[in-house]
C-alpha cells in the first residue's frame, strides 16, 4: 500500500530578497509559515506546485514541505523547516528578528 | 604584494559589468533562474536556506589592511556586520540581497578582489600556507606559485566545465599547514641539490569518499611547473567521469586507475603540450615572484616584549600559544583567533575587520592572512610591537589564547546557514569551547584539533580532525557521528568512526568522555591526544564512550 499522504506547504525563496517564503490560500507569498495554506491532499497540492513554481519572476527553488496543523497555523514537522521558518541559532538574525519587529 | 596589471582589472571589470547586466535582467524576467543560476553561480552566488550568500576569493589568504577594511564595509553595507571565513580561506556574506550583489562586486573589484571561480565545476581559489613568506621552517614562498595558477585558472578555456570542482593548495614548507594532501592537488615547494621545484601530490579530497592524495610526482622543475599542472587537470578533464557526482572528483579518478596509469597519462600529455608554453609563464613567474618580496624587516630591540612576557601573565598565555616562528630575527607570526568560547568559528565582525586592519598596517607590515583553520594572522609583527599589538586585540574580543586547543575549532556552516547541510555545526562548536572553557581543561588537554561539518561533504574537514565530529540526519534529529585519529598536516590520516553518533544534547558528554580517556591514558602532559591515539588505538576511546560512561560523567 502506498504510503498516505501527509500534509504539505508549498515554499521557496524570494528572488529578490532571497528569504523564506510560504504560499498562501489567497495565492500570494508570506514570509510567515503560520500564515501559509497546509495542503492535505496530494493532488491539490501538485496543482499549488505547479503554481507555486510557476512564478519564476518571484519565487526560486519552490518545492513542498511536511507540515501539521497547529494553534495558530502550519507547523513544520522537521528540524529543517523549523530553522527556515526562523532563521540561524548562532544570531538573532532572519525570521526570528523581522517577525517581531512588525 | 601581488597588484592587479591592467588585464586583471579590465577582465574582473568586464565580468562585473555582465553579471550587472544579468541581474537586471533576471530581476525583470528576462532570464529564468535555469539560466541564471549558472552565471551566478560563476561569480560565487550561492542561494542558501534564509538567504543569498555570496562567497569571495581571498587569493592564498593574503589580505592588505585597505582589502580587509573593504570587506569591513561590505558586511556593514549590504550585510548584518559580519563575515564568515572559510576553510579553504574564502570569506562568506550570509545575507546579501540579489540587486545589491553587482554593488558589493565594483566595490570588491575596487581593491583587487572577486569572486569568480568560488563556485561551480571550475578550478577554484588556490589555497596557500597561512605562513607563506613568514614561517621559519619554509622552504620558498608558496604565493608566487599560488598566484601563477590563479592566473592561469581564471578563465582558463579547457577548464570552465569540468567533470566537478577542482582545488589546489600550495604549501612552502615540509611542514604541510595548508591540508596539500586532501587537495585535488596538492603542491610542495622543494630544494634539490640547490635547485627549486615542486613535489605534485594528486587525489587527495574529503567529503563522502574521504583519501589521502599520492605523489604523483617528485620532483617538478620550476619551468615545467604550469605545463605539468596543467597536463594533469586535462588528463582529469578528460578521463573523470561525468555519468556521476560522486564519483568525478580526481580522488576517484586515481582510485580507480591507479597513480602509475595517471602518471604514464600525465606524462604523455606533458609532451603533448610542453613546447606550446614558450616561456612566457617562467617570466611571468619571477615578475610575480618579485612582488612577493619580503618587506624591510626592522632591526630592533626586543625588551618590550620579555618585559612584557615577565610581568603580564595574560600577555604570556597568549603569547605562547598565539605566536608562531618567524624566520626574520626579532619577528613574530600572529595568530588572531576568531575561536572566542561561545562564538562563531570563523566570523568576524565589520569592526574587527577594521581593527585587524589597523593593527596590520601600523605593525604588521600592512599583510594579513587568513588560515584553513578560521583564523586570521599578522604574518610580520616585531616581537617589541607585540605588546601593543595584544592590548588592542583585547580591546576588541580578538585576544582569545586558544590556537591549536581544543577550543579552536573549524566548523562548517552547517544547517544554519547551508542548503545542502544534514545538521547544524556552529552550536556543536560553540558548547564545545564553552564547556572546556568552564572546565579550564584546555591547556592541560594541549595540542587537540576537533574539526566540525554539517554533511557528508566535509568543508568542516571532519575526516582529518584529531577529533571529528559529522552531524547528520537520522530519521528527522540531528545526529553526530564522532571519528579519531585524523591529521590535516604531512602525516595525514583520516579519521577512525567510532560506532554509533550521538544526539545533539548527547555529543558534548561524549566528547568529554573522550578527552577524560585521553588524559586518563597519556604517558606523559607531553604525548599528545594524536599520539596517544596511534599508541593505544581506538579501544579505550571506544569503552569511554559506549562502555563506561558512568566512569567518565561530568563531575
Amino acid at each position: 500500500m502506498a504510503k498516505p499522504f501527509s500534509p504539505k506547504v508549498v515554499t521557496a525563496n524570494a528572488l529578490i530578497e532571497g528569504d523564506v517564503v510560504y504560499l498562501t490560500a489567497q495565492d500570494a507569498w508570506t514570509r510567515d509559515l503560520a500564515q501559509a495554506e497546509l495542503l492535505e491532499d496530494e493532488a491539490v497540492a501538485q496543482d499549488r506546485l505547479l503554481f507555486g513554481a510557476s512564478q519564476t519572476e518571484t519565487v526560486v527553488g519552490v518545492y513542498l514541505a511536511d507540515a501539521v496543523p497547529g494553534a495558530t497555523g502550519p507547523e513544520p514537522t522537521h528540524f529543517r523547516e523549523d530553522f527556515r521558518r526562523t532563521g540561524p541559532s548562532n544570531y538573532f538574525h532572519g525570521k526570528q528578528a523581522e517577525l517581531s519587529d512588525v | 604584494m601581488y597588484n592587479y596589471n591592467e588585464f586583471d582589472a579590465a577582465f574582473v571589470a568586464e565580468r562585473n559589468k555582465q553579471f550587472r547586466a544579468q541581474v537586471e535582467r533576471r530581476v525583470a524576467g528576462h532570464l529564468t533562474e535555469d539560466e541564471f543560476k549558472p552565471l551566478r553561480l560563476m561569480n560565487g552566488l550561492y542561494l542558501q536556506l534564509h538567504a543569498y550568500m555570496l562567497r569571495v576569493a581571498i587569493p592564498y589568504g593574503t589580505l592588505s589592511g585597505r582589502q580587509m577594511r573593504q570587506l569591513a564595509l561590505l558586511a556593514e553595507k549590504w550585510d548584518k556586520g559580519y563575515g564568515h571565513f572559510t576553510t579553504r580561506q574564502n570569506i562568506q556574506y550570509n545575507w546579501p540581497k540579489l540587486p545589491d550583489v553587482p554593488d558589493m562586486l565594483d566595490a570588491l573589484a575596487e581593491v583587487e578582489m572577486h569572486a569568480i571561480q568560488t563556485s561551480g565545476n571550475t578550478i577554484r581559489n588556490v589555497t596557500a600556507d597561512h605562513f607563506a613568506g613568514a614561517a621559519a621552517d619554509e622552504v620558498a614562498d608558496p604565493r608566487p606559485v599560488a598566484e601563477l595558477l590563479r592566473q592561469w585558472s581564471t578563465d582558463h578555456p579547457e577548464f570552465q566545465f569540468l567533470p566537478r570542482k577542482f582545488k589546489i593548495a600550495v604549501s612552502g614548507s615540509e611542514n604541510d599547514r595548508a591540508v596539500i594532501k586532501a587537495h585535488d592537488i596538492g603542491i610542495q615547494v622543494v630544494e634539490r641539490d640547490g635547485e627549486i621545484g615542486y613535489r605534485i601530490i594528486v587525489g587527495g579530497g574529503l567529503g563522502r569518499t574521504p583519501m589521502i592524495g599520492k605523489v604523483l610526482n617528485e620532483f617538478v622543475p620550476q619551468a615545467e611547473l604550469l605545463p605539468y599542472v596543467e597536463a594533469v587537470v586535462s588528463v582529469w578533464n578528460l578521463l573523470g567521469r561525468r555519468d556521476n557526482k560522486y564519483k568525478a572528483r580526481i580522488k576517484i579518478t586515481v582510485h580507480e586507475h591507479g597513480i602509475d596509469d595517471i602518471r604514464a597519462r600525465v606524462d604523455e600529455r606533458f609532451k603533448a603540450i610542453r613546447p606550446t608554453f614558450t616561456g612566457i609563464d617562467t617570466a611571468l613567474f619571477e615578475e610575480i615572484k618579485a612582488a612577493f618580496a619580503p618587506p624591510a624587516f626592522k632591526e630592533a630591540s626586543t625588551a618590550l616584549y620579555e618585559t612584557a612576557y615577565k610581568t603580564d601573565p595574560i600577555f604570556r598565555s597568549w603569547a605562547d600559544t598565539n605566536l608562531w616562528a618567524h624566520r626574520a630575527p626579532g619577528y613574530a607570526i600572529v595568530q588572531i583567533s576568531l575561536k572566542t568560547p561561545g562564538e562563531t568559528p570563523g566570523d568576524a565582525s565589520a569592526e574587527q575587520m577594521r581593527v585587524m586592519a589597523e593593527i596590520a598596517e601600523t605593525y604588521g607590515h600592512d599583510e594579513l592572512r587568513i588560515s584553513h583553520e578560521q583564523n586570521v594572522i599578522l604574518p610580520h609583527v616585531h616581537k617589541s610591537d607585540l605588546p601593543a599589538v595584544h592590548a588592542t586585540l583585547k580591546k576588541h574580543g580578538l585576544a582569545t589564547a586558544n590556537i591549536g586547543l581544543i577550543s579552536d575549532i573549524i566548523a562548517c556552516p552547517g544547517m544554519d546557514y547551508c542548503a545542502l547541510a544534514t545538521a547544524r555545526s556552529i552550536p556543536i562548536a560553540q558548547q564545545i569551547a564553552t564547556r572546556f572553557d568552564e572546565l579550564k581543561l584546555e591547556h592541560e588537554i594541549g595540542e587537540m584539533k576537533i574539526k566540525i561539518s554539517g554533511c557528508i561533504n566535509a568543508c568542516g574537514h571532519h575526516h582529518v580532525g584529531h577529533i571529528g565530529i559529522l552531524g547528520l540526519d537520522r530519521a528527522g534529529v540531528e545526529n553526530y557521528q564522532i571519528t579519531l585519529g585524523g591529521d590535516a598536516t604531512e602525516t595525514a590520516a583520516i579519521g577512525e568512526r567510532t560506532g554509533p553518533g550521538f544526539s545533539a544534547d548527547e555529543i558534548i558528554p561524549a566528547i568529554e568522555r573522550i578527552v577524560y580517556a585521553y588524559l586518563d591514558l597519556r604517558e606523559s602532559p607531553e604525548e599528545t591526544f594524536l599520539a596517544a591515539y596511534r599508541r593505544a588505538g581506538m579501544a579505550p576511546f571506544k569503552e569511554a564512550l559506549y562502555e563506561k560512561k558512568e566512569a567518565y560523567a561530568a563531575e
